[in-house]
């Protein structure tokens, strides 16, 4: 019903949307529980295990019961809260949890079953037969509970992340909050004041109250522009803050583009990560209802909801309405909807002292024992006097007493503080140094109160940074909250819900009490209270004071169950916004890519790298097609392939060489100018960490070259190195892989192609292998080196990675005139295969120079790092897992990289495992399948025949051992 | 003998949504400048003489025309513009980085809101003055960043990266402009 007159919240500009399927006129402003209560539609969905009918139960976040599905198909979200979604033109919602249509769900013959329901009925009763519960009991269950549907697919809208950094984070925009942001403001602090809703305001959009002889609404209205017109604060509605983590960072959600129709590129919501410096959480408190039994039909609302919804939208959720209450509070609702023309049938208050503040029924020293109505309240029973009476009434009104928002001093362990006097858990001390509660987060209860505390919590903030705090004058307002007495329950025949997102009910609570579990945390288990998606906040108190009274102990003894962020639900899309898909981690392309691709290259990813597989030609059907052909091409012309992505590293300064002796096991200060030396890297620990050549540019300019896989590793351990274990060294260094774009061009015509591109054309003697130096390319100061990866006469040519594009695409060409061409990763890896050069598949870790036949790389004129690690015993032990080649003994067979093997005969299990298979590949130029592994003793075994075994594709192969470098083993090939 | 071309690593992008508009910025020189030990003072001087350009302090450049130190890392220096002066390899090591980046300016009313999606640091003139050169990340991605105006920066992430870099700075740009337009309307 909408009441002329009301609504802070609403305008007069029509919107309309659609609950399952059914269009409902609204206003500019409405909730979609506001306008389902406008329109008299009280029943909004099915209650989790019985399928009760559930309406409205709050007009805030809090919401248990009021959880709806919006938006369509891959756009759905679930338990989206009724109260805190805004309608707009073309909205589409649905209600949940139901077989059928809401009003006949099937399910609901689950509650004509609810003696068996209760609280550990799954644990006892779909215990055996033991292989049902994953084939038949579970997936049962699950379609019939759960809290709205999941989408398959991710949604088509989109989120997005950001970041913001304030002075004082002031949480909640009520009177406190209010008064807070204006104190810090005007002190000349940036604040960010964060507010869930709309407007900021809080309680006094929803109050019939006047500070400073000004209505409260209007008061929150002109400090909001008082705030904005400081300069100094950002005004963030629709935000919650979810969350508060060390060092004052906070979670935030804030609602972008989810109470408008879908437009371009507008995100849905924000995740914002806040830094403060401090904080004020001014978060308000949370009515909480009454225990009594049958209290969950649609109808039965929050005491505190009806002067909300009346107030900011005009509208009373029912005609004849009731209030249940013990504090005087509550009792302002009935002079409120009787100031509105609204029929009070009666109050009922526990308290006999209970005093009438207007012209009203008042039931003091009643109780309301029981509910009737089918599918929304239409009469309540109350006891009083020893007696019952029958109240026809369409809406009952609930006040149990008020829970302050402490949640948010609690994210980081602290555990709340009960207050006797006030029957409430106060946050603690300096629960989360930096952040001051306030306002009724606090237990001020009086709107003066509030606002005066409000004040008090900035000037220790202002004072906690350093800053001066002026306070502003206090404005008049309402000074006493009343009196009020707790309630949590009533005792009477049938269930009493205290969870009703769960379907937790008193007796619940009292079972598991009784069966043993005692602690409120065992309590939360069993019966799953306040596990839902609005995390109990309702009724978490209610159900710990009934604990207390079950295990005959107080409420600060029962204690909390921990509070944990996120304060509200928050959408997985929400927090992982930009993430999905590529979002993930950023691409690194060469500066080939696109002519690879051009070519139909399959790309495989390296890291974060896009590196070319193999690169089909016209007619190749099968991978291996190609990569035979381009290992021939390397082997009897020339292949060029990008090596961009290996790790560059240029290390100057006077004592550089002494650092590369340090770091590599062998000697670098050794090396001449000019030339390139391979270099073995362990770690502290005497494992392989990395290899790679470096070569010395300058008597004080090295370039260091790493693995693809290990480029930042490598980084990170050499400023480690340079700033932890060797500061005494002079050393500067710097990432060059970026910068240049390397090619390398190897096979017989090697020396051919480059001496056509060239300034200067190179011979053996100008540059034998291994040497290195500048060179013009096509009059482009680059940099040769003559190092190999396939045990051809090779070069790998490096340019300014803006002319990468245009050397590769020419290199290609001419080496396609050579009967050569580009070649990819799959015969990169062949034809190192055939000359047994390792990879980070070989040193993958755990392997140590000895293992990998290197031992003889570890200097004894120096010290280096993993030096002493590497000779420890055992670590040298001939019988060590040591790499070896390993070839099948029948040409067709395959070799599989994983497979482990075991001695002929031996029977193929864990204890009988003699080593296994790290690489493997099709070698073309000895026609057979080749392999590298690590084997017990494996060097003392060349010749021997062992099993391949793999267990999970099932699959044995005969092999021999052999030496690792299957192919030119006196390196002739490579000195050209 | 053929010529090379260069390629911009962001194939010259240059895009607006609203009030921001993302350019990359002509491929120029940048050398990394590393003062050996105890050298500082006299690089800082060498460039002074050479640039009118001294050392900049830990997060910050300095700049005189078109040339500009920017504050890279620990005893590390961007020098955008020329290239060193001769004899300043005797007490600095100097590694060519023009071609390592992928250099973009961000401008316009919109810019901090823009990266303030993806740069987890203050941006505000007062934390962030004009002159402030960070090493930060840019969504997942390691960068520099440096506040050349109130409402400008320079953006310098790995070349390699330019496609991810500009995809997330668009992808910013278009949500900041739509939320503008939410506003607007």
């Amino acid at each position: 019903m909408r009441i002329d007159g009301y609504g802070h919240r609403i305008s007069t500009g029509a919107a309309s949307f659609t609950f399952n399927g059914r269009t409902i006129a609204a206003l500019e402003g409405d909730t979609v529980a506001s306008a389902l209560l406008a329109n008299d539609i009280r029943l909004v969905g099915r209650s989790f295990k019985y399928h009760r009918p559930r309406g409205v139960l709050t007009a805030g976040s809090e919401e248990p019961n009021a959880l709806i599905q919006v938006g369509t198909g891959d756009a759905m979200l679930p338990n989206i809260r009724a109260t805190m979604q805004e309608v707009y033109d073309g909205l589409s919602t649905r209600s949940q949890n139901h077989i059928g249509p809401l009003e006949r769900d099937l399910l609901s013959l689950n509650d004509l079953v609810w003696p068996f329901l209760g609280a550990g009925f799954y644990y006892k009763t779909f215990m055996w037969p033991r292989p049902f519960w994953e084939r038949v009991y579970e997936p049962m269950i699950r379609r019939a509970a759960g809290l709205g549907r999941m989408t398959r697919k991710a949604s088509p809208h989109e989120s997005e992340r950001a970041f913001a950094f304030c002075d004082v984070l002031v949480i909640g925009g009520g009177p406190a909050g209010l008064m807070a942001a204006l104190t810090a403001a005007e002190n000349g602090a940036e604040v960010i004041l964060a507010d869930e809703h709309p407007h900021p305001g809080g309680r006094l959009l929803g109050e019939d109250e006047t500070i400073d002889g000004a209505p409260a609404a209007q008061f929150a209205s002109s400090i909001t522009a008082r705030l904005k017109a400081t300069g100094k604060v950002r005004v963030m509605t629709r935000t919650t803050v979810t969350g508060v983590y060390d060092d004052l960072n906070f979670g935030a959600v804030e609602r972008v583009g989810s109470h408008h129709a879908p437009q371009p590129a507008l995100p849905q919501e924000c995740f914002w990560r806040i830094r403060a410096k401090q904080a004020v959480l001014a978060g308000g408190a949370l009515e909480r209802p009454i225990a009594f039994p049958m209290n969950d039909r649609p109808g039965i609302v929050l005491a505190s909801a009806i002067r909300s919804y009346l107030h900011g939208f005009g509208v009373v959720p029912g005609d004849k309405v009731t209030l249940f209450t013990a504090n005087d509070d509550a009792h302002r609702t009935a002079l409120d909807l009787m100031a509105a023309g609204v029929e009070v049938a009666a109050v009922i208050d526990p308290r006999h002292d209970a005093k009438a503040q207007g012209d009203y029924r008042l039931i003091a020293g009643g109780e309301v024992i029981d509910s009737k109505g089918r599918q929304a309240l239409e009469q309540i029973t109350v006891r009083h006097n020893g007696k019952t009476e029958d109240i026809a009434t369409d809406c009952l009104g609930l006040s149990g007493g008020w829970n302050p928002s402490v949640h948010l001093t609690c994210h980081l362990g602290a555990r709340p503080v009960w207050d006797a006097d006030r029957h409430m858990f106060l946050p603690a001390p300096d629960a989360v140094p930096g952040l001051i509660p306030a306002g009724a987060a606090a237990g001020h209860m009086d709107t003066a109160a509030c606002l005066a505390s409000g004040v008090d919590a900035a000037a220790g903030a202002l004072a906690a940074i350093g800053m001066q705090a002026a306070r502003p004058s206090l404005p008049e307002a309402n000074e006493d909250a009343g009196d009020s007495a707790p309630i949590w329950s009533v005792k009477g025949k049938g269930r009493a819900w205290l969870d009703f997102a769960n379907d937790v009910t008193t007796k619940d609570v009292r079972q598991s009490a009784v069966e043993g579990y005692r602690s409120v945390e065992h309590m939360k288990r069993y019966t799953t209270q306040g596990m839902a998606p609005d995390q109990g906040k309702s009724s978490n108190i209610a159900a710990l004071a009934i604990l207390a009274d079950a295990t005959g102990r107080g409420i600060p003894e029962t204690g909390t169950t921990t509070y944990r962020p996120p304060f509200t639900p928050v959408a997985l899309g929400t927090l992982a916004a930009g993430a999905q898909g590529k979002g993930f981690a950023p691409e690194r392309k060469t500066t080939s890519h696109a002519a690879v691709t051009a070519r139909g290259a399959p790309m495989i990813e390296a890291g974060l790298w896009y590196r070319p597989s193999y690169m089909p030609l016209p007619g190749e059907t099968h991978w291996r097609e190609s990569c035979d052909r381009e290992v021939a091409m390397v082997r009897n012309a020339v292949g060029v392939v990008d090596v961009s992505t290996l790790g560059k590293i240029e290390i100057f300064g006077p004592d550089a060489a002494a650092f590369l002796d340090f770091v590599y096991t062998n000697m670098f200060s050794t090396l001449k100018v000019g030339r390139v030396r391979y270099g073995l890297m362990l770690r502290e620990d005497g494992h392989v960490m990395d290899d790679g050549t470096t070569a010395r540019l300058g008597e004080h300019h090295f370039m260091m070259t790493t693995t693809t896989a290990a480029a930042g590793q490598v980084m990170t351990h050499l400023e480690f190195v340079s700033q932890a274990l060797r500061r005494d060294l002079d050393v500067r260094f710097i990432s060059a892989t970026e910068q240049w774009a390397q090619f390398s061009v190897a096979g017989p015509k090697a020396r051919d192609l480059l001496n056509g591109i060239l300034d200067t054309p190179i011979d053996d003697e100008t540059f034998p292998f291994m040497a290195c130096g500048p060179v013009g390319v096509h009059g482009v100061q680059g940099r040769l080196f003559r190092i190999s990866f396939s045990g051809e006469h090779a070069y790998e040519v490096a340019v300014p990675a803006r002319y990468g594009d245009a050397l590769y695409r020419d290199l290609v060409a001419r080496a396609e005139a050579m009967e050569g061409g580009a070649y990819g990763m799959e015969a990169l890896n062949v034809l190192r295969l055939e000359k047994g050069f390792i990879t980070h598949a070989e040193i993958h870790g755990r392997v140590t120079a000895f293992d990998i036949g290197m031992q003889r790389m570890l200097s004894q004129k120096k010290d280096f790092i993993g030096k002493a690690a590497a000779t420890r015993p055992g670590l040298l032990e001939p019988d060590r897992e040591r790499l070896v080649g390993i070839k099948p003994v029948a040409a067709g067979d395959a070799l599989l990289a994983g497979a482990h093997l075991f001695n002929e005969g031996a029977d193929p299990v864990r204890v009988n495992d003699q080593g296994y298979i790290t690489s493997v590949g099709y070698s073309p130029t000895l026609g057979h399948g080749i392999g590298l592994g690590f084997l017990k003793s494996g060097p003392e075994r060349i010749g021997e025949k062992v099993m391949m075994v793999d267990h999970l594709r099932d699959v044995r192969v005969l092999c021999e051992v052999c030496d690792p470098v299957f192919f030119d083993p006196e390196g002739g090939r490579v000195r050209g | 003998m053929a010529n090379l071309t260069a390629t911009a690593p962001a194939r010259g992008t240059d895009i607006t949504h609203g009030a921001a508009r993302l350019q990359e910025l002509p491929m120029g020189t940048i050398w990394a400048v590393m003062p050996f030990r105890g050298k500082t003072g006299a690089v800082s001087s060498a460039l002074e003489e050479a640039f009118g350009l001294s050392w900049p302090g830990p997060g910050a450049f300095t700049e005189t025309g078109d040339t500009r130190l920017a504050w890279s890392g620990r005893a590390q220096a961007m020098l955008m513009g020329p290239t060193p002066p001769g004899g300043l390899s005797d007490i600095a090591g100097l590694s060519d980085q023009s071609d390592a980046w992928t250099h973009l300016a961000l401008s316009g009313a919109a810019s901090t809101q823009v990266l303030s999606r993806l740069v987890p640091v203050d941006l505000s003139l007062a934390a962030c003055p004009v002159g402030t050169s960070l090493r930060t990340s840019l969504g997942h991605m390691s960068a520099m960043v440096l506040r050349t105006g109130s409402d400008r920066f320079e953006l310098l992430a790995f070349r390699s990266m330019a496609g991810t870099m500009v995809h997330e700075l668009d992808r910013a740009m278009r949500m900041v402009a739509a939320r503008a337009a939410r506003d607007a309307g």
